[in-house]
């Protein structure tokens, strides 16, 4: 049952071959099996068979929605009523939220169910799941390695078929950086095509909410329940949410692919971009032309991106203060302490860096250096984006520079581990959609393409990852063991 | 363009955040090197460059002045650390 799709899952559901309730007990028993992975924050089991009971029943009537009786994950940055939500933090270790996201309630009116909460790095702040609260994620594909981050959990649990389908979010690549390093399809949506709203801050120009699956068939699913306006979530955009599978199968005949020149530069890996050139050659055989494109820009979105994430964080991790909700310290002194201790004792390394970076570009003085200059070359960038997709329907280019590294090599050096977001929060900057799918494999760790589009363009996204997935098979192959 | 301890203190103090007395020298070195991957930002020329807070150039929606929320202060205090007759307590601020 864990191999399947969530079409092939709907289907079985619905022909009785198997309930909810079991489908629901296989994937508890699979992560309790495979716990050492440490995907989950929260195995939320009681709710889970609840819900597959009342599935069950739903199934029985002929009543169902497009997710009745399946199960899935949501990362633990969304806020789920009742369950806790941690964001991967010890300041949210307590943290019981009082409301569900809209992401959240989506899902549930959906009808699926709710196998538990997945680890992150710590507020979303990482690039390899070790800032969590909660440990390292451990990668399926090779157990000394990351999964990657921030949803370092989700993208093992969907490799590991821990779950059919997860969430994720990406504010600089944390949705498409874990998928690939862990072999799987993950779509970071346009910004505000999906609702932020109970999904817990970190850089809100920048944080958007999106599917991870298996496929890319999965993805559209999932996405069609995700998206759509939302009057709660103030940058939600107002439009219309077309229908992702219509277009699953639509020729790629003539399909204009831009390979920015920049993404290919003598630095890359030889091995990474030999991988990647042979992914982009299928696509010629399905009648796609290749056009080379430059973005003189896109060598300063590290920069602006840790400004403007920075920034941001450090504004929204202000409400972290000891006194509404979450970590509060022992016998604090006076409030000043209260807060100092409060926030000092429950947040991470990482997350203090970031807290103190932002606050200094924001800082009388500096504002105008950092912060306005990012924001400029934001618009440059996204200006590169634009005048690109004017000429090409689509970019392609890696991910990643290179595969899973392993757990521990990068923590010591903060800068590496942000050199390695390159390929991927330039998209976050200019907020254009853009995907992961499994495009080969480097001595058996995975390796991903991305495929980044116009704005609202995750239909043709979707139906041009279908297609090479159609005369591919990286994204059927299993880690050893997790069959 | 490097920072000392002492600005990595007033830092800290802006932001209301502890660091222990051992990890300063650590979070110096830190940030030094991210403000020299951020000071590449100064070489290219953004005279006239508009800048940009929302990809799709957005403007803050507004919404009608009705009633949307009902009071919900006994379940958001419940997951307070401590709270007293409806009241978020803190320490003395006034003696």
């Amino acid at each position: 049952m864990h191999n399947k799709t969530l079409t092939e899952l709907a289907a079985g559901l619905r022909s009785k071959q198997f309930s909810s309730v079991e489908l629901t007990q296989a994937f508890l028993q699979r992560i309790n099996q495979y716990q050492a992975l440490n995907a989950f924050v929260t195995v939320s089991a009681d709710v889970a068979l609840q819900q597959a009971q009342l599935a069950d029943n739903l199934l029985a009537a002929g009543n169902v929605g497009p997710l009745t009786g399946i199960p899935v994950a949501q990362k633990d940055i969304f806020c789920t009523q009742g369950i806790k939500t941690s964001c991967g933090s010890k300041m949210l270790d307590n943290f019981i939220a009082p409301y569900d996201a809209t992401v959240v309630s989506k899902f549930n009116q959906a009808g699926a169910v709710l196998l538990g909460k997945l680890n992150m790095d710590e507020f979303a702040m990482g690039s390899s799941n070790e800032t969590s609260y909660y440990g390292a994620v451990l990668n399926p594909w090779d157990t000394d390695c990351v999964p990657g981050g921030s949803s370092g959990g989700s993208a093992a649990a969907v490799a590991a078929r821990l779950a059919p389908a997860v969430t994720g979010t990406d504010t600089g690549g944390s949705i498409r950086q874990p998928a690939a390093l862990c072999g799987i399809t993950g779509l970071k949506p346009t910004y505000g095509r999906v609702s932020r709203y109970g999904m817990i801050a970190y850089a809100s120009s920048l944080d958007q909410g999106g599917p991870m699956t298996r496929n890319a068939e999965d993805a559209a699913i999932l996405l069609q329940i995700m998206a759509g306006f939302d009057p709660k979530d103030s940058t939600s955009v107002d439009t219309p949410v077309p229908d992702y599978s219509a277009g699953l199968n639509d020729s790629l005949h003539g399909l204009k692919i831009g390979l920015p020149k920049e993404f290919f530069s003598a630095d890359l890996d030889s091995s990474m971009a030999a991988t990647i050139q042979a992914a982009i050659a299928e696509f010629q055989q399905l009648g796609a032309e290749l056009v080379e494109v430059s973005m003189p820009t896109l060598n300063l979105a590290i920069p602006a991106y840790y400004v403007i994430a920075s920034a941001e964080c450090s504004s929204n991790l202000s409400r972290y203060d000891g006194v509404r909700f979450g970590y509060r310290c022992q016998n604090p002194q006076d409030l000043t302490d209260l807060y100092t201790r409060s926030r000092g004792e429950a947040f991470g390394a990482e997350v203090k860096r970031r807290i103190l970076m932002g606050t200094y570009a924001l800082s009388a003085g500096y504002y105008d250096a950092y912060y306005l200059k990012a924001q400029q070359v934001r618009r440059l960038i996204s200006e590169d984006f634009k005048r690109a997709l004017s000429e090409v329907d689509v970019l392609m280019g890696p991910v990643t520079p290179g595969t899973a590294f392993k757990i521990g090599e990068k923590t010591g050096d903060p800068i590496q581990m942000y050199l390695s977001d390159i390929y991927t929060i330039a998209i976050n900057l200019a907020g254009l959609p853009a995907m992961s799918v499994p495009a080969g494999f480097i001595e058996g760790k995975p390796v991903g393409l991305q495929v980044i589009g116009d704005y609202f363009s995750e239909p043709r996204l979707l139906n041009i990852a279908h297609r090479f997935q159609k005369v591919t098979d990286y994204h059927l192959q299993v880690p050893n063991g997790f069959d | 363009m490097s920072l000392t301890v002492d600005d990595v203190k007033k830092i800290a103090h802006l932001a209301r955040l502890g660091i222990a007395q051992q990890d300063f020298d650590n979070y110096t070195k830190d940030l030094s090197g991210v403000l020299d991957l951020m000071t590449q930002m100064g070489n290219l020329d953004t005279v006239n460059v508009k800048p940009m807070a929302h990809p799709l150039d957005q403007m803050q929606r507004l919404r009608e002045d009705a009633v949307t929320e009902t009071d919900q202060r006994l379940l958001f205090q419940s997951i307070a650390p401590q709270t007293e007759a409806g009241l978020y307590l803190v320490p003395k601020v006034i003696d």
